[in-house]
């Protein structure tokens, strides 16, 4: 039973990551109608962007909230600007042809930003100071042997958070309302994957510029189960599929399956759901903008 | 127009082909001239910190000969190749180093799969490759040009089972490896033989790829199946966030590893999480044998940072390259692949060096605990059939076999070296 809550804790957690990183896919879709394969990739120049700070500003473990807010917000910045600058200078101008030119674009950016990072920065893995100090703490016990940390709790609630906030944004102020009816202001789903990257070297403090990959097509995946386009749906596929991966990796072994599948259970998830419900778990079967 | 076009086409290739071909020609016969010397690895991939402290090694084994007049009076040219650290990539910048530069010899490559990409051009083209530290026995099974210079895999995973069980008292080991590596793969082979042998029992045997970043459900499923001991036979990069989450998930039993932990890399992304963990390796810093202490203070001179055990199998490599064209008088393919199989008692920064007819080193190992940023050295295991050197050990013990018990750790310590020569933590920079 210990085994199976911690599991599940552990699934959450990757799952909300997935979340998170899919709020971002999902309101871009929502509002430009084009898959943004960079997303990802922005989602690792966050990290990058947060770890250069620290490290300028000669952060390690457990500094002070301010010098935090500091890096969240310089990463922010940073990101928000990446992100802003491939729609400007690379989506924008092929707007007007067809959506296949926008997604190959997509795609031609998203390659570029990895491969630059590998051949300015390296591909050798950097690890990311440890804000909250989880790594040195040993982690709160819920029941039996049932262990969570504080990073854990940190990204699990910042992402529901989040998608409370985004759903008010959206639906409730007039920025939203904006974005709805003119589908052009692209910076608010840019930071969504900021704030990711960061929160995530604060459980896995392992970062490198081609982080964004895996991630970031899960977090697509994800995006898809829960009906591209639809917010809560977002969090929702992320969390099924950070499960359904970590039950793989944890049980999948007694029925014969080695804990190396975990990564083509979110791709089967994908084809399953692209048969069988194209719309999503919470999407209507008509498109309607976010 | 078509015709003109693959004229000019072909006279190019012509060209480039006979410019290369100059190249190579120009002065550097069997017998006399500069000796070239190919050296590969990783500089700039996820296993980076490998090829650049072996590439560090290499290099300054050849400024070594170089200053002492060079081998028969023939200077060494290092001519180095990144492969980043990816086995096709490998097998082509080899490919390159011997139809492009014309190398002599062949240095390289650390990661096993990245060896056993590359050893079948070497092979082929008859050219010399001395492998510093790729332990899986496959690499030299390539061909009778391949060599290494390090101990192998059966041999490594025997020593951390023999630990584990002898000196931990474990009875239940858990295992976590790297699907994809021929490194790993081996070692979880042998070390699950070797522990299972001696009494033990391996309760749960859990995968992982080269570049997860969440090792949180394996380490749950082994966390269920309470083990004494976590064998991790992987890479730096990964075994830093294993050891983090290990302790985040309130695993007490200590992590087990290989010569693949050995980076300074590795305190940066696994911190105090480290502390407690056994690795075995090709060498201890602390030493306290002249030689070595010779080489950490000539390498911690040129560059700042206290040599891994790559930094010495990749001198060691060198050294052993040089030896062999001396004795052979030439660097002849042929006969300095024979001369390199005679090599007997060649003292290595890494300890004796002999090389057996599977063109393997047959070495001690000595195994290091992980405490505050430090490897510190805890014991030496060596293979069966070979003494402990008078020196080192204290009571006349016999070769260790996989049933006489390893000697204590603690009347083989060496004794810590003095102040002000003492090792101290490798840069956390």
């Amino acid at each position: 039973m210990d085994t199976f809550v911690q599991q599940l804790i552990n699934g959450l957690n990757i799952g909300a990551i997935y979340a998170l990183i899919a709020l971002g896919y999902t309101m871009v879709y929502g509002i430009l109608r084009l898959i943004n394969f960079a997303h990802g990739d922005v989602y690792m120049v966050g990290a990058f962007a947060g770890y250069f700070i620290a490290l300028s500003l000669g952060l390690s473990a457990g500094p002070s909230l301010g010098a935090i807010a500091l890096v969240l917000l310089g990463s922010m910045i940073i990101a928000a600007v990446i992100g802003m600058a491939i729609e400007r200078f690379t989506y924008r101008p092929v707007r007007m042809y067809s959506r296949m030119t926008t997604l190959i674009m997509a795609i031609g950016v998203s390659l570029l930003i990895e491969y630059l990072f590998v051949a300015v920065i390296g591909a050798a893995p950097r690890a990311f100071p440890d804000f909250l100090g989880s790594q040195s703490q040993p982690p709160y016990h819920l029941f039996g042997r049932a262990a969570i940390s504080k990073a854990q709790i940190v990204i699990f609630l910042v992402s529901i958070a989040l998608m409370l906030l985004l759903q008010w944004i959206v639906f409730k102020t007039r920025v939203g309302t904006a974005m709805r009816a003119v589908s052009y202001n692209l910076n608010s789903a840019k930071l969504m994957g900021i704030n990711a990257g960061v929160l995530t070297a604060q459980y896995n403090p392992n970062i490198e510029p081609l982080m964004g990959i895996l991630t970031g097509l899960k977090a697509f995946v994800a995006a898809v189960l829960g009906g591209i386009g639809n917010i809560p749906g977002a969090v929702l596929g992320g969390l099924l599929i950070g499960a359904a991966e970590t039950f793989v990796v944890g049980y999948g072994q007694s029925i014969g399956i080695a804990s190396t599948y975990r990564d083509a259970v979110a791709f089967a998830i994908l084809i399953l759901v692209l048969l069988l419900r194209p719309s999503g778990l919470l999407g209507s079967t008509v498109q309607e903008k976010v | 127009m078509k015709r003109t076009l693959l004229a000019l086409l072909l006279t190019t290739t012509l060209f480039f082909a006979f410019a290369c071909e100059r190249r190579g020609g120009g002065g550097s016969g069997s017998d006399t001239g500069t000796i070239l010397v190919g050296y590969y690895g990783d500089l700039s991939g996820r296993t980076s910190s490998f090829g650049q402290s072996t590439k560090n090694g290499v290099e300054m084994a050849a400024d070594e000969i170089n200053k002492a007049g060079g081998i028969n009076g023939r200077q060494v040219q290092i001519i180095v190749e990144d492969d980043q650290g990816e086995p096709n990539k490998a097998a082509t910048v080899v490919s390159k180093l011997i139809n492009q530069d014309r190398v002599q010899a062949l240095l390289g490559e650390v990661a096993s799969s990245n060896s056993l990409a590359a050893a079948p051009k070497a092979q082929e083209a008859k050219v010399i490759m001395i492998s510093p530290s790729s332990t899986n026995p496959a690499v030299t099974q390539v061909g009778d040009y391949i060599f290494r210079v390090c101990f192998i895999d059966p041999f490594q995973g025997e020593v951390m089972a023999k630990f584990a069980s002898n000196n931990l008292k474990a009875k239940r080991a858990a295992i976590l490896y790297d699907f994809n590596s021929d490194y790993s793969r081996g070692l979880q082979q042998f070390f699950k033989r070797s522990f299972t042998q001696l009494g033990g029992q391996v309760v749960s045997e859990q995968s992982y790829t080269q570049g997860d970043r969440d090792f949180s459900g394996q380490l749950t499923a082994i966390r269920a199946t309470t083990p004494d001991v976590i064998y991790v036979p992987g890479y730096y990069g990964e075994v830093g966030v294993i050891a983090n989450q290990t302790k985040q998930l309130g695993i007490r039993a200590p992590l087990l590893g290989g010569d693949g932990w050995d980076s300074p890399r590795l305190w940066e992304l696994g911190g105090n999480s480290l502390n407690g963990n056994y690795i075995s390796n090709h060498y201890s810093v602390d030493d306290p044998s002249p030689a070595i202490r010779k080489f950490v203070a000539d390498y911690r001179a040129r560059f700042s940072i206290l040599p891994d055990a790559l930094a010495a199998l990749g001198y060691d490599s060198m050294k052993v390259l040089a030896d062999a064209i001396k004795r052979a008088g030439t660097t002849e393919s042929a006969k300095l692949r024979d001369a390199i199989a005679q090599t007997q008692d060649f003292s290595g920064v890494t300890g004796s060096i002999n090389i057996d007819k599977d063109r393997n080193a047959v070495k001690p190992a000595v195994v290091l605990k992980l405490q505050d940023g430090k490897f510190v050295y805890e014991t030496t295991i060596y293979p069966e059939g070979m003494t402990p050197p008078a020196s080192t050990s204290v009571s006349p013990a016999a070769p260790l076999t996989s049933t006489s018990p390893v000697t204590a750790a603690s009347p083989q310590k060496p004794p810590p070296p003095s102040s002000g020569t003492s090792a101290p933590a490798p840069s956390t920079k």
